[in-house]
């Protein structure tokens, strides 16, 4: 095996040749050197994770079943909409309940603009929602509605969870749409 | 805990991108602006200064971890100690209790607190996902993140609850770019009126642009320090305004990352828990509370910031402060949406609980020198975001609770003008401020008091 005598040329990136710079580099050529303009350059940065949801793992399990869960506090009976493996108050492990598959909007916004992950889906809306009997609301799509007539009178809509065939292991396997049937 | 004096500060000029510069140098404009402002030169100040601490928000957006230790040994800080701190969009306010407490424990006599966040390394839908990165990346995140959405539910449901307007929402808007005029370290500085704000193009219903502060590349720094640290610099040539200002309470809440996961107080447990002292003793504000709760509204719910009430309340018993709308000559609080200015009005107990609406139009919380062609009903009382807040200053994250520590040292010294270079925003006889730095969509928010020693108002 030969010892390189150079570094090998590639061709990714950028590639630029002889920028402009001054030929004799006396004192006043360097101090020039201050007033040059910010050079800039892109920088990739992507990672793929394997993020684990621990504890909460069978909530999503429950919606590729279109099972809807929710924490409860033996306890005191406090419920929560979102998986939570502890009670806040009494800090003891919480137990899974299933939710109703009904609630009303309590909150709701029409995305126009987004991250980028999800630009192309806009305009989305976005809603929380309420459940009888349970104590806290619970983020989600809201879908059947119409994103140029958002109204304050969509709040304590009565909504109905659907659920995707195709389960993708992410909380929008669960989406919220106006019930039929109050 | 022994008096902590903030005695400088100074601020970069906030701009959508600062290319010209990398981080370290950028917070190098405003360390050597609160440097000279005290009459030391650098190596001076750099033999005097007993540590730091440094406050950045996202190592997304600086792509390089550990960047603070960079400012660090640019500064020349080197091997005197310093951490940094991270806590959303309040990373600025925590540098500065951080700053406090190291001078107040006796850990320090000089500590200088400097921050910066260089937001236009990308664009900003994918800075907008940085920034939603700071939500549940299991139940929020996937679900469409985007912190406009987030606060645009909170404001449906605030409109919901207590009827407030888009226009009111948007008198915050007017009020924060008008003053912004003569802020010259400002980024936004516009004469709007309020058809302009709802004119904007709509980016979570019912929030316009003009409705949110933009990203910004920016950096600020403040000097705080011990009476034995005023002796040392003084000894050494330093030329410390008086009256000096003191910082006189310090405040910190939290709150549930999810805010779904909120709770729903009931009457009994919001006065027992979070109501404000002057809330407490007030029949008629006890009445009034009733009659919420008999109409069903709840606290803090997602309307509302715990977090804020917490930190404020907290900061204002340390302080002496019972009636905060008549015990501050201003706030500068961290309005990253119109929304969230009237949230908080209402958790800093400028006004109740419900009441953040009418009493944004009011006038109360605009500046009496300036005509920002409104018709306001009720004269100035307590001036919010002097300085146009994160609005219209922009909100470089890791800089902006410290640029807000600065434009408050500024208006308690006395000195805008001179720094500013147009006395306009000088808010006359200013004895006793707040700053208030807030993060996510209310996890982590810090109050604290600064005020002229000599006595409030």
């Amino acid at each position: 095996m030969t010892t390189p005598n150079k570094v090998e040329e590639t061709l990714g990136g950028a590639i630029v040749h002889n920028l402009p710079f001054p030929r004799d580099l006396d004192d006043a050529a360097l101090a020039g050197l201050k007033q040059m303009s910010p050079l800039q350059v892109e920088q990739r940065y992507c990672i793929t994770y394997l993020h684990s949801y621990g504890q909460d793992s069978p909530w999503f399990a429950a919606l590729t079943n279109r099972v809807l869960l929710g924490s409860r506090d033996p306890a005191s009976g406090y419920t929560y909409a979102n998986p939570r493996g502890h009670d806040m108050a009494t800090g003891q492990p919480t137990d899974w309940v299933v939710l109703p598959d009904q609630g009303r909007v309590h909150a709701f916004t029409v995305c126009h603009f987004g991250s980028e992950e999800f630009l192309p889906e806009c305009p989305y809306v976005l809603a929380l929602i309420e459940f009888e009997g349970v104590d806290t609301l619970f983020l989600t799509r809201l879908v059947g509605v119409d994103p140029a007539a958002a109204s304050l009178g969509w709040i304590g809509m009565r909504v109905q969870a659907r659920y995707l065939r195709n389960a993708k292991l992410r909380p929008t396997d669960v989406y919220f749409m106006p019930a039929i049937h109050e | 805990m022994r008096p902590v004096y903030a005695i400088s500060g100074g601020v970069s000029k906030f701009a959508k991108a600062r290319p010209d510069k990398t981080f370290q140098a950028v917070v190098k404009e405003a360390y050597d602006y609160a440097i000279h402002d005290i009459g030391l030169d650098f190596p001076r100040f750099t033999e005097l200064v007993d540590g730091s601490v440094a406050s950045y928000f996202s190592d997304h957006f600086a792509r390089q971890l550990m960047a603070a230790i960079m400012v660090q040994d640019y500064l020349g800080l080197c091997p005197k100690p310093s951490h940094r701190v991270e806590g959303g969009g309040a990373t600025g306010g925590i540098c500065f209790q951080e700053a406090w407490k190291n001078v107040a424990s006796g850990h320090m006599d000089i500590c200088v607190a400097y921050g910066f966040e260089t937001m236009s390394h990308v664009e900003t839908w994918k800075g907008n996902e940085f920034i939603a990165l700071a939500s549940d990346v299991s139940f929020d995140y996937p679900v469409g993140g985007f912190y406009s959405g987030y606060y645009a539910m909170m404001v449906t449901r605030h409109m919901h609850e207590f009827g407030t307007t888009v226009e009111q929402l948007a008198a915050v808007s007017v009020k924060n770019h008008h003053n912004a005029l003569h802020n010259p370290y400002a980024q936004k500085r516009n004469k709007l009126t309020i058809a302009d704000v709802r004119a904007a193009p709509m980016v979570a219903w019912p929030l316009t642009r003009l409705d949110i502060c933009v990203m910004s590349d920016g950096a600020a720094a403040c000097i705080l320090c011990s009476e034995e640290g005023l002796r040392r610099l003084e000894a050494a040539g330093a030329q410390i305004a008086r009256p000096l200002v003191r910082v006189s309470g310090v405040g910190r809440g939290t709150d549930a990352m999810r805010m779904a996961d909120r709770p729903h107080a009931d009457y009994d447990a919001f006065m027992r828990l979070y109501a404000t002292e002057q809330e407490r003793g007030s029949d008629e504000t006890r009445a009034y509370y009733r009659r919420l709760w008999e109409h069903g509204a709840r606290y803090p719910g997602v309307h509302s910031f715990r977090a804020g009430r917490t930190a404020g309340n907290m900061a204002y018993k340390q302080a002496g402060i019972a009636d905060p709308l008549h015990e501050l000559d201003f706030v500068e609080l961290h309005d990253a949406y119109t929304s969230s200015e009237i949230q908080t009005y209402e958790d800093l107990g400028l006004c109740l609980y419900g009441e953040g609406g009418p009493f944004a139009a009011s006038g109360q919380a605009f500046l009496p020198q300036l005509d920002y062609g409104l018709d306001l009903p009720a004269a100035p009382v307590c001036p919010v975001n002097p300085s146009g807040g994160l609005i219209a200053c922009g909100h470089p994250v890791g800089a902006t609770g410290l640029m807000q520590g600065v434009f408050a040292i500024w208006q308690l010294q006395g000195t805008v003008g001179q720094h500013f270079g147009d006395a306009a925003l000088q808010i006359e006889d200013a004895r006793r401020g707040a700053i208030h730095s807030h993060a996510g969509t209310g996890t982590y928010v810090t109050v604290t008091v600064l005020e002229r020693e000599g006595g409030a108002s």
